[in-house]
């Protein structure tokens, strides 16, 4: 190793050995996240799309009676949500199994965050801004959405239901 | 000898951060107690949600910011032999931090700031928290000033000679430190101070959490930075051995203070507002500030088994056997190093793009960075204290048995409180809650990991009682401490020629702005460049 450019800062070869070893452990890391979020479009909730928090109800989007699960053309589905000091809405979701979803939430107040237990779902709402997450879910049965973000001095009751139900038709 | 003109500035210094210390491990014992919902007679979220915000300044902010202050002062004057620079400065700086510290008391204490340390608009505190944690801030830049200026003189009055490590370190991480806190300084004096008070109506959300991230990753680093330098500078020595490699700790300096700063959105993969694009060019950053801290690793533990082999071990393990662990210093770091390494593969899930998402604000982060911080920095923080204070006081140590114990029950009660918060954020609790009204299928798993974490907050309220007794009691010891010099470790290798880049920090601080404006520049910008909707004030 006698053009090993590290030499020149570190005299111990087995340092410069270790050295190197963690240089490819921190690239291996990013090298293999990067591959899984490129060939299997891996991505964490990232969507740039501004909403004025103070208006939801007159939004086209996010006003009371647009909410909740509506099915695409193509048989995904979108869920349309509002967090606000202490529940999601609508409070009770209805959803089937092996079946993408893609979640469409806003905040009608202040900082909340959402994860579902056993599942990768989870965001952070952000007031002014939309967020979007999509996922599947993989399992039947009874979920709850938490609120993960602290809002507030009811923070803690801020939860509501998530059912995952078979395929109508019989998909199981 | 300088090393008494910098003692009572650094002594007063550190004795406010252990007093903030104490006061946050005994809430802590209330938060572990009211979350567990065993007593409903304490059950009240508003004063939990006051005492963790009061638990997360009093740890995150006073305690560190005092005793890196303090050590630094102690670490500058010591080892270059040199007086502080403009000692009514350094004073003047010291008060700033103390008004800020008192200000934000206030509001915290009465309630009125319980918004958690990380402020979270648009819930709004009372003006005076913000204030105060920016003056506490900004008196803390005196101090950055101090390690710059005692470092260039000292380079001036010494051409072509080698800045002693434990001061290259200090300096570094001052620069670090003044760069990095520009981000939240920049929300508190442009979003959350004029809109507490009324000037402004409204704060954006995005933009305000994207200044906080700037802040947020690399205060982790400015804590973490004295139990490194005591590490790589003390610990050799206090093991009867020597530093394996002077350059590679001065690598490690140089990694730390370029790439802990421009990787704060791994504290923003779940939001929206930032694109995928950014998170992951922060990732990478990420995953390059984990090869210091592995260097760090090696580094370390070879100089402890030069000392072990000094000190007869031999074989493969023997060496470990052999080492002083009647010494705090060293049981301080064997105890810390191994929280390391268990924390530090808890922090690469908490820092994977995707994986992330599996832990995001659960009680697995909490746990996390207790574990990193409260454990491994702040036992460090403790072995620091127990070195210095006999030679601060001139006093010698109230007690050993005492010290190895106090360190050997923070290690128990770390390991008791965090490992079941690993398990429960997997299990999927949410973090920063004060009760669990959730689904009860849900809650049931989570029982016996909340039992155990009040066993271990216990063991630590004990543990930082000890800490405080032992360091009171030395004052009043009768006992003289023989040698007031510190000693700083040598190199195995004596330091004979050393590359200006490793002699300087000019160079790697513009380098740091340059990245900064790459990862930062337009993300802060796009905020600017398209229409967003502000968010008005919203009591908690």
């Amino acid at each position: 190793m006698s053009i090993d450019p590290l030499r020149h800062v570190c005299e111990d070869p087995l340092e410069r050995k270790w050295t190197w070893i963690s240089l490819i452990l921190a690239s291996v890391m990013g090298g293999v996240l990067g591959f899984y979020a490129l060939a299997s479009n891996l991505h964490p909730p990232s969507n740039v799309e501004t909403i004025d928090s103070s208006r939801l109800h007159l939004s086209e989007e996010f006003a009371e009676d647009k909410l909740g699960v509506k099915t695409n053309p193509d048989g995904s589905l979108t869920i349309t949500m509002v967090a606000a000091r202490y529940g999601f809405y609508p409070p009770r979701i209805e959803v089937p199994v092996d079946t993408p979803v893609t979640l469409r939430m806003a905040s009608a107040d202040v900082l909340h965050g959402v994860h579902v237990p056993g599942t990768n779902m989870t965001t952070m709402i952000v007031p002014g801004y939309i967020s979007e997450v999509t996922t599947t879910f993989t399992r039947t049965g009874e979920f709850s959405l938490l609120c993960n973000e602290y809002c507030g001095l009811g923070h803690d009751q801020m939860w509501s239901r998530l059912s995952v139900v078979e395929k109508p038709g019989g998909g199981g | 000898m300088d090393h008494t003109d910098s003692a009572r500035l650094s002594l007063i210094s550190m004795w406010v951060g252990f007093i903030a210390f104490l006061a946050a491990a005994i809430m802590g014992v209330y938060q572990v107690l009211e979350r567990s919902g065993l007593i409903p007679a304490i059950e009240s979220p508003a004063l939990y949600f006051a005492s963790v915000s009061t638990h997360g300044v009093l740890m995150g902010f006073v305690l560190t910011t005092f005793l890196v202050v303090g050590f630094g002062y102690y670490t500058a004057t010591t080892s270059l032999k040199q007086p502080v620079w403009n000692k009514p400065l350094a004073w003047f700086g010291f008060y700033i931090c103390i008004t800020g510290v008192l200000m934000a008391a206030v509001p915290l204490l009465t309630g009125q700031a319980s918004v958690l340390y990380t402020f979270y608009p648009p819930l709004k505190a009372h003006p005076a928290f913000y204030i105060g944690a920016t003056l506490l801030v900004a008196g803390s830049w005196v101090w950055c000033l101090e390690m710059v200026m005692m470092m260039t003189i000292w380079k001036r009055a010494h051409p072509g000679d080698t800045v002693p490590l434990a001061m290259y370190g200090t300096t570094a991480n001052a620069i670090m430190w003044f760069i990095t806190s520009l981000g939240v300084t920049l929300e508190a004096i442009f979003q959350l101070i004029p809109w507490s008070l009324g000037l402004i109506d409204t704060v954006d959300v995005g933009l305000a959490r994207t200044l906080f991230s700037w802040t947020l990753h690399a205060i982790v680093y400015f804590w973490l930075f004295p139990a490194y330098i005591a590490m790589y500078t003390l610990l050799p020595k206090a093991a009867g051995g020597k530093l394996f490699s002077d350059q590679m700790g001065r690598v490690a300096f140089i990694m730390l203070l370029v790439f802990s700063i421009p990787i704060g959105f791994h504290h923003l993969y779940m939001d929206p507002f930032q694109a995928a694009g950014w998170k992951f060019l922060h990732m990478i950053g990420t995953f390059m500030v984990a090869v210091p801290t592995l260097i760090t690793g090696f580094t370390i533990i070879a100089s402890l088994e030069v000392a072990g082999r000094l000190r007869g071990g031999k074989g493969l393990f023997g060496w470990i056997a052999a080492l002083p662990w009647s010494n705090p210093m060293v049981t301080a770091a064997g105890l810390g190093l191994l929280m390391l390494t268990l924390g530090g593969f808890g922090g690469m899930i908490n820092a994977s793009y995707s994986m992330n998402a599996m832990v995001h604000n659960t009680q697995w982060v909490t746990g996390h960075f207790h574990l990193i911080f409260a454990g491994t920095t702040v036992i460090m923080y403790f072995a620091i204290a127990y070195y210095l204070w006999p030679k601060m006081t001139g006093r010698r140590l109230y007690s050993n048995t005492l010290a190895l114990t106090q360190l050997w029950l923070w290690f128990i009660g770390m390991l008791v409180l965090t490992l079941p918060w690993h398990y429960l954020g997997i299990a999927g609790q949410p973090r920063r809650i004060s009760s669990t009204p959730y689904d009860p299928v849900l809650v049931q798993q989570w029982d016996a990991s909340e039992l155990a974490m009040i066993v271990g907050g216990l063991i630590l309220m004990i543990s930082a009682l000890m800490l405080v007794y032992v360091l009171a009691r030395t004052h009043g010891n009768s006992q003289q401490e023989a040698s007031l010099a510190v000693e700083y470790a040598e190199p195995l290798h004596p330091v004979l020629r050393i590359p200006p880049l490793l002699n300087g920090l000019a160079f790697w601080t513009v380098l740091v702005v340059v990245y900064m404006v790459a990862s930062y520049g337009y993300p802060i910008l796009q905020f600017f460049l398209m229409e967003t909707h502000g968010t008005v004030p919203w009591s908690i």
